[in-house]
């Protein structure tokens, strides 16, 4: 009878292109173009920083303050501005609002662009093809795949960011929280339910 | 250009995977942001116009297959070659020295007559003052257009062609498919034009909303 001998652990192989940047990187720090403490910076700012909470409190303060949640219908870069969130510049922001009638998703068809001041970086799927191509053309069935379960008569709206302008969906406030204070409530709030792709509450 | 980036009502593509999360799953795709940064920083691109143009010059099979760091990468390789900071054989053997095999996929496709950098930028931002009127006001019907145009633009082939309402009006801005080129930031007006399912896809129930500068639509 043969000896068991355990497997060797081989750990994954790096795809090309972690190879190929790591190589840049290595070019770039030796050129001084690139600091050796920039990476870590940017994984810092963009893992603790900056987040959806931004537009999680935008959401909150609108269910509570209907004279605030006309103002961010209105002209909601003006309200960013106040706020003086940190993060990617947003240049004009359009709050879109989720009603009983109309249900409203976020997409760039083009590439990625995305509401980072209020949203942080967006996710993999964000920016990948299969929801690029699908959501402008199958929206209810991919929002249905997604979790999104809409009734017929519900229109669905989909923003493609195609130019500067930036999106993000005012979802409907889940029954039920109508006693939660803004705090409570902008804790209730998803990066996906302001992307377009969840609803609050179901 | 009609590039595979342009995914708009493509097929095939499957189900939308939201498994994974992580802001970066792996440090290699934040060291491709920090160098994005720094290489704007160095010089190699003067406007974001041309980045995107950039990454949609890549291969396109790493276009669809390296992720979105990946095409970052291709992208910002493209740029770096073009600008003269790096060469790519210098990559490919630190590469190589790292375990990478010579037939791996580069993404990079940089010119051999790249274009000009272009005037700087007039300010941070991309919104300019426009002293002509806008052509168009929220409620026309207008038609997009159906030119194909070999370099960089922000009209997807999904809409060319396509009726579609007016909704918003958001005045001057810089105009992608000059900046990207070099040739100058010449603002026009832009809008949001509404086309409904039924006009793009002979489907009910839904319309989608896209921002059209001024020389990519006319009245219907």
């Amino acid at each position: 009878m043969s000896k068991h001998i355990p497997p060797k652990h081989i750990p994954p192989k790096q795809s090309p292109q972690a190879i190929r940047a790591e190589a840049l990187e290595s070019i770039l720090i030796e050129k001084g173009l690139l600091s050796s403490e920039a990476v870590d910076e940017v994984i810092t700012r963009y893992s603790e920083r900056i987040g959806p909470m931004n537009g999680a409190r935008l959401v909150a303060k609108a269910w509570v303050d209907a004279e605030f949640k006309k103002l961010l219908l209105d002209d909601a870069t003006s309200i960013v501005e106040e706020f003086d969130f940190e993060g990617g510049q947003v240049e004009k922001l359009v709050v879109v609002e989720n009603t009983d009638n109309v249900h409203n998703a976020v997409v760039c068809t083009l590439c990625s662009c995305y509401p980072w001041a209020v949203l942080g970086l967006p996710p993999k799927w964000y920016k990948d093809p299969a929801y690029r191509s699908r959501i402008v053309r199958e929206p209810r069935e991919l929002l249905s795949e997604m979790g999104v379960k809409l009734d017929d008569h519900v229109e669905i709206n989909i923003w493609d960011s195609s130019a500067e302008i930036r999106y993000m969906v005012l979802p409907m406030q889940p029954g039920g929280s109508e006693d939660l204070n803004e705090e409570q409530l902008a804790s209730l709030v998803t990066r996906d339910s302001m992307i377009g792709v969840e609803l609050l509450g179901s | 250009m009609d590039g595979v980036h342009d995914l708009g009502g493509k097929q095939g593509f499957g189900r939308v995977d939201q498994a994974s999360d992580k802001v970066f799953s792996d440090r290699w795709e934040a060291s491709v942001f920090a160098m994005v940064n720094a290489s704007a920083t160095a010089g190699a691109w003067p406007n974001v116009d041309r980045f995107r143009h950039a990454i949609e010059r890549i291969d396109p099979e790493a276009y669809l297959n390296h992720g979105y760091y990946g095409r970052w990468l291709g992208g910002l390789e493209t740029l770096l070659v073009e600008a003269g900071i790096v060469d790519s054989l210098d990559i490919t053997d630190k590469a190589i020295e790292k375990g990478a095999l010579a037939e791996d996929l580069i993404a990079a496709r940089p010119a051999n007559k790249p274009d000009p950098m272009g005037p700087a930028p007039t300010s941070t931002g991309s919104d300019r003052e426009l002293s002509r009127l806008p052509l168009f006001k929220v409620g026309d019907e207008v038609t997009a257009l159906n030119n194909v145009v070999p370099g960089h633009t922000r009209l997807p082939a999904y809409v060319r062609g396509k009726r579609g309402q007016v909704v918003l009006w958001h005045q001057g801005w810089v105009y992608p498919d000059t900046n990207a080129h070099g040739a100058g930031e010449q603002p026009q007006h832009l809008y949001t034009v509404k086309f409904t399912g039924d006009e793009l896809w002979g489907q009910q129930g839904f319309s989608v909303c896209i921002d059209l500068f001024e020389p990519y639509i006319t009245a219907s």
